[in-house]
């Protein structure tokens, strides 16, 4: 073990003779090295980034609608609209299997305008639900009250509207007790939801909760379009119970669905159960090739930069001709030869992988510090960086370590 | 018993044939030479005579076409190109016309080279080092790096590496070549002062004052032995 080390010393005594040349020779291992650590580390951080926005859906929810989340191909939107129409009916029939802590009707539309005095917001969502929304959907009111379900039975035009509204439109008044007016119609304000932030670049802040009784009596769905019959209406969001293997609950949920459509055995099914995994799944398909592009990138920058260092080692070993003679005479064996280059050029590589690591590093935090991506570096990148610097120092070293050790001693003397 | 340790190096009927591209040089045409310890031997002779051939094969550093080596009676020509070099590591020292430093390394390391393929640990390979280099008078010198030295001094060191590892037979090649008459004349007062302390030298020279330190002298001619 001291041996190997007084021999990775001498090594960089050899590098610090041809300084520059080293440092030439390292350069496609450091750029290359630091690409990959760079690219790694923000497709890291953007995977973590994603991860935790599918991950506040919540494991435990399913979503029952007429559409997919993920669709390959094309979306046949006649056949999706021909489905039957979930409703409220469902939520509460699906409440009720043993595996399912509880299931609500969810509906939604979007609001040109809304205004309180001079303020105004656009483009808000309208949400209808029971009084179990935020509970499910993992909302807190933060002041003023949630639904009870005397006001979804008794439709109380009454709202609560998420943080981004509230600072908006009430940025110096309290929001609970006021009244909004959506397309005419007045609603009571009776709560304001902590703030959630966003989901894939959308603001989950940015809505009104009303009672689905409200929603259906006010905003009564336009059945015309294909795509109000495919995207309007009800889906039902669906807890599973705590414990309960998420699998477990679809299986249930199918099959009461199935037979609450009349469904034949040889029928598919004519609705969708989503959940965030289905998500993660597309979003790893993809990151996936991205992943392969970089590693074919990677592959060729580290091929290009173990070109330069066999390039280098072979003038190195043809440079030192004389010291391998004069090595051998006084007892080096081929394989002490073979060694002593085959360090050198590891050295180089590791050298190379290790600036390109910090490089690596140093790029993704300048990244992430002008940009909204997130970079974070994990353990394995480096020991990646490491691993795949050696190998290039191993394989592309091997050949002209291995021209070192079989020069014939009495020739290499003779060498001027 | 006796018999078999006395004589160190044993050549019999030794040929070497060279390819010299397709034309095939016979640098040795059949030689039979003995080196007894305590030998003191100057082999002399034209260029192309051969005498570098036979110290390349006596110090293990080439095999022979044909014929037989001998190395305290065992058969060493046949030896792999990794037991040979564990041959030379153990049994020879090797002295150079042009010194044949390590130019990056310092005296010191320099002696202590032939130590590193011994598996011997740095502490002990730079004392022993040391002990010999304080032995050739360079104590003040040792940290300086072979073009910081006069060729003298060089040379010094590179006898000094020749006896790190107590070879048996020390084999010098032309080693006043590169050196004036007097620094000349005090390197072959080392080499007289090893032979008195019992070391077995062998030099190839051309020059016939040095040829008059050994206590034996071979003439080699057109690969033969002309002369004993």
């Amino acid at each position: 073990m001291i041996e190997l080390l007084s021999k990775f010393t001498l090594s960089f005594q050899t590098f610090k003779t041809h300084r520059l040349r080293s440092f030439l020779t390292m350069l496609g291992i450091i750029i290359g090295v630091t690409t990959v650590i760079a690219i790694l580390s923000l497709i890291e951080g953007l995977n973590r980034t994603v991860a935790e926005q599918v991950k506040s859906i919540g494991s435990d929810l399913i979503f029952l609608q007429k559409f997919s989340w993920v669709s390959t191909g094309h979306r046949d939107l006649d056949k999706l609209a021909g489905r039957p129409d979930l409703l409220p009916d469902d939520a509460e029939a699906i409440t009720k299997l043993s595996s399912v802590e509880i299931a609500i009707p969810q509906t939604s539309r979007q609001l040109q305008i809304l205004k309180y005095k001079d303020n105004e917001v656009s483009n808000s969502s309208l949400a209808g639900s029971d009084e179990n929304y935020a509970w499910v959907n993992n909302y807190i009111v933060e002041s003023g009250r949630d639904f009870s379900r005397d006001d979804v039975l008794h439709r109380r035009a009454v709202g609560i509207i998420g943080s981004y509204i509230a600072t908006n439109l009430f940025p110096d008044e309290t929001a609970v007790g006021k009244d909004l007016h959506l397309n005419g119609h007045r609603i009571k304000i009776i709560g304001v939801f902590k703030e959630k932030g966003t989901f894939l670049g959308n603001s989950l802040d940015d809505f009104i909760l009303i009672p689905y009784t409200v929603f259906e009596k006010f905003f009564p769905r336009p059945r015309g379009t294909l795509w109000s019959r495919v995207y309007g209406g009800y889906s039902i969001g669906i807890k599973a119970k705590d414990g309960m293997k998420i699998e477990e609950t679809i299986d249930q949920v199918r099959e009461l669905m199935r037979r609450r459509h009349g469904l034949g055995f040889d029928k598919e099914d004519d609705f969708e159960l989503n959940t965030q995994q289905i998500l993660m799944d597309l979003y790893q398909s993809i990151t996936n090739v991205g992943f392969i592009a970089i590693v074919a990138i990677a592959a060729i920058s580290l091929v290009v930069g173990g070109i330069g260092i066999m390039n280098i080692m072979l003038v190195s070993v043809a440079e030192r001709t004389r010291e391998i003679g004069i090595r051998k005479a006084v007892g080096a064996s081929n394989n002490n030869i073979l060694a002593q280059f085959l360090i050198e050029s590891i050295v180089l590589a590791l050298v190379g992988g290790l600036i390109g690591i910090v490089f690596g590093m140093l790029l993704a935090w300048l990244i992430s510090a002008v940009s909204p991506l997130k970079a974070s570096v994990s353990f394995w990148m480096i020991l990646l960086g490491f691993g795949f610097s050696a190998s290039v120092g191993i394989f592309f070293g091997i050949y002209p370590a291995r021209r070192a050790a079989s020069l014939n001693p009495i020739e290499a003397l003779r060498y001027e | 018993m006796k018999k078999k340790t006395d004589i160190i190096c044993r050549a019999v009927d030794v040929k070497k044939t060279y390819w010299r591209g397709k034309v095939a040089v016979e640098a040795l045409r059949g030689v039979s030479f003995d080196i007894k310890r305590n030998a003191y031997i100057s082999i002399m002779g034209p260029s192309g005579s051969g005498k570098s051939t036979l110290v390349h094969i006596f110090s293990c550093l080439d095999t022979p076409t044909s014929g037989e080596y001998y190395l305290e009676n065992a058969l060493v020509s046949k030896y792999s190109d990794e037991e040979l070099a564990r041959v030379r590591n153990i049994f020879f020292g090797f002295i150079f016309q042009s010194f044949s430093l390590l130019p990056r390394l310092s005296a010191l390391d320099n002696v202590a080279l032939p130590l590193i393929y011994r598996n011997i640990s740095k502490h002990e390979r730079i004392a022993k080092a040391k002990e010999i280099i304080e032995n050739v008078g360079l104590a003040d010198r040792m940290l300086h790096r072979p073009n910081e030295l006069s060729g003298g001094e060089c040379q010094r060191v590179a006898i000094a590496r020749a006896l790190v590892n107590d070879p048996k037979v020390i084999f010098a090649d032309e080693p006043t070549g590169n050196l004036d008459s007097k620094t000349g004349a005090e390197i072959m007062e080392i080499f007289d002062h090893l032979v008195d302390e019992g070391n077995t030298v062998v030099m190839v020279t051309h020059d016939v004052n040095v040829a008059a330190h050994a206590r034996r002298t071979v003439k080699l001619k057109d690969g033969l032995i002309a002369n004993d």
